[in-house]
């Protein structure tokens, strides 16, 4: 009986462990919220950071679009095909593209790659007590720390999609076009009469930006809580890839659910 | 501080590419690349059905688009369905005695108005209503009548399309 009574204790205890988590990351934003006014004189760092988290990642965002278009065209080529509707293809490639795979595939590679070195970067800055001494400056550590990647998250996301995508259709164009030998004319042209610039292309920015605040936030959250041992820093790494990938597919359904 | 120059700079330009292909993905592979919409006049077409009819359809004479479907309603009286188009004023003399049609591209594909140009010496001017209309022709309709036989249909069967030659037929509005 009594083993049996303390799990479910513990269970309880888990479950409101993470309750709490999450309704202390909410507080988080809000206190990153407000903090966005008095940020506004370090305008300067978030243009370091945006160069950081949006102009560094260019390297793979582009090299995995064009992989994921490549992808794309091949499989989708090999599927229409049954039909005899290969000339879909461009279609199909740019709708699945800016409404899915462009904003989700970047969120979850801007959070391997940006998020990841934002919880390293505050979780290190927290177990080596900067910013404590930052606070005894009297600099704000969130004006100064947590906004500034806050809103570079925002801001480099949806560029970062719009590149992504740019990029997956010059790959689905090559292995259409220029490999499998479908018509040119027909590939762009089946394209443009069926994608729509505000449902498609303006949702799909919607869309990743809602994704770059929810990575950024979790990243600069964790970072921000996280125990100030190496270990807690790991862990914290470990956390805000698990957790954005996780949030950033949840609301993704939410937002389809919505836009659609 | 020449590095701080440079990676303002650098953002600058990662801005910069970041707009640069949205804009292409916006106008290059959107339906905005197929049309530019300049100063464009409207006119008004009925038709007691518009099948699967899309808003911003194009609207084509001879083949070639003119325009765009700007709104489709349903005439609470009269119980037709009211299509707005919008025309380039480019082509502003398209005689007053012309025919609107909806039509397929293709077997399966999208549907799009077609204007057959009439021969009046008077032409449309903005707001016009056309006289004449042939409704969207309804592919379970034609498969239906081949089955039973092809009679001749009821009155006030509106999907009559496929024989323009019979002027009833030809204006169902009226």
């Amino acid at each position: 009986m009594k083993p049996r009574g303390s799990s479910r204790r513990n269970e309880l205890s888990m479950f409101g462990d993470a309750l709490a988590q999450v309704g202390a990351c909410g507080l988080f934003l809000l206190t990153v919220l407000a903090a966005i006014p008095r940020s506004l004189r370090h305008i300067k760092e978030t243009i370091r950071q945006i160069w950081f988290v949006g102009a560094m990642s260019l390297v793979i965002i582009t090299t995995c679009g064009f992989f994921v278009g490549t992808v794309l065209g091949l499989q989708l080529y090999y599927v229409l095909s049954i039909f005899g509707g290969t000339a879909a293809l461009g279609t199909v490639v740019s709708l699945s593209l800016y409404r899915e795979l462009g904003p989700v595939v970047t969120a979850l590679l801007f959070a391997g790659r940006a998020g990841t070195s934002i919880t390293a970067e505050i979780g290190l800055m927290r177990a080596t007590d900067q910013l404590a001494a930052m606070e005894m400056m009297a600099v704000d550590p969130v004006a100064y720390v947590a906004v500034p990647r806050f809103l570079a998250g925002v801001i480099a996301m949806p560029l970062l999609a719009c590149v992504f995508n740019a990029l997956g259709i010059f790959g689905a164009h090559l292995v259409g076009v220029t490999w499998l030998g479908l018509d040119n004319g027909t590939f762009w042209s089946n394209m443009t009469s069926s994608v729509d610039v505000w449902t498609d292309v303006v949702n799909g920015v919607w869309k990743s930006c809602a994704f770059g605040a929810v990575v950024a936030l979790i990243a600069v959250f964790q970072g921000y809580t996280t125990a100030p041992t190496s270990e807690g820093v790991a862990y914290a790494t470990t956390r805000t890839v698990v957790f954005s990938s996780i949030v950033v597919l949840a609301l993704d359904f939410v937002m389809t659910a919505f836009l659609m | 501080m020449t590095q701080r120059r440079s990676y303002q700079v650098g953002t600058g330009l990662f801005i910069l590419l970041g707009f640069a292909a949205l804009a292409y993905l916006a106008t290059q592979t959107t339906s905005v690349a197929n049309f530019q919409q300049g100063p464009s006049y409207t006119l008004k077409a009925r038709f007691s059905n518009v099948g699967q009819l899309k808003l911003r359809a194009p609207v084509k004479v001879a083949g070639v688009r003119i325009g765009s479907v700007k709104a489709i309603d349903l005439d609470p009286t009269r119980l037709e369905a009211t299509v707005l188009l919008s025309i380039d004023d480019r082509f502003k003399d398209l005689p007053d005695d012309s025919a609107a049609a909806i039509f397929t591209s293709g077997l399966l594909g999208d549907q799009y108005v077609a204007i057959q140009p009439g021969g009046s010496p008077d032409t449309f001017k903005d707001g016009d209503e056309f006289v004449l209309t042939q409704s969207s022709i309804q592919l379970e309709d034609l498969i239906g009548k081949f089955l039973v036989g092809g009679g001749p249909s009821k009155p006030g069967d509106a999907q009559d399309g496929s024989k323009p030659a019979n002027p009833d037929d030809n204006e169902p509005g009226h």
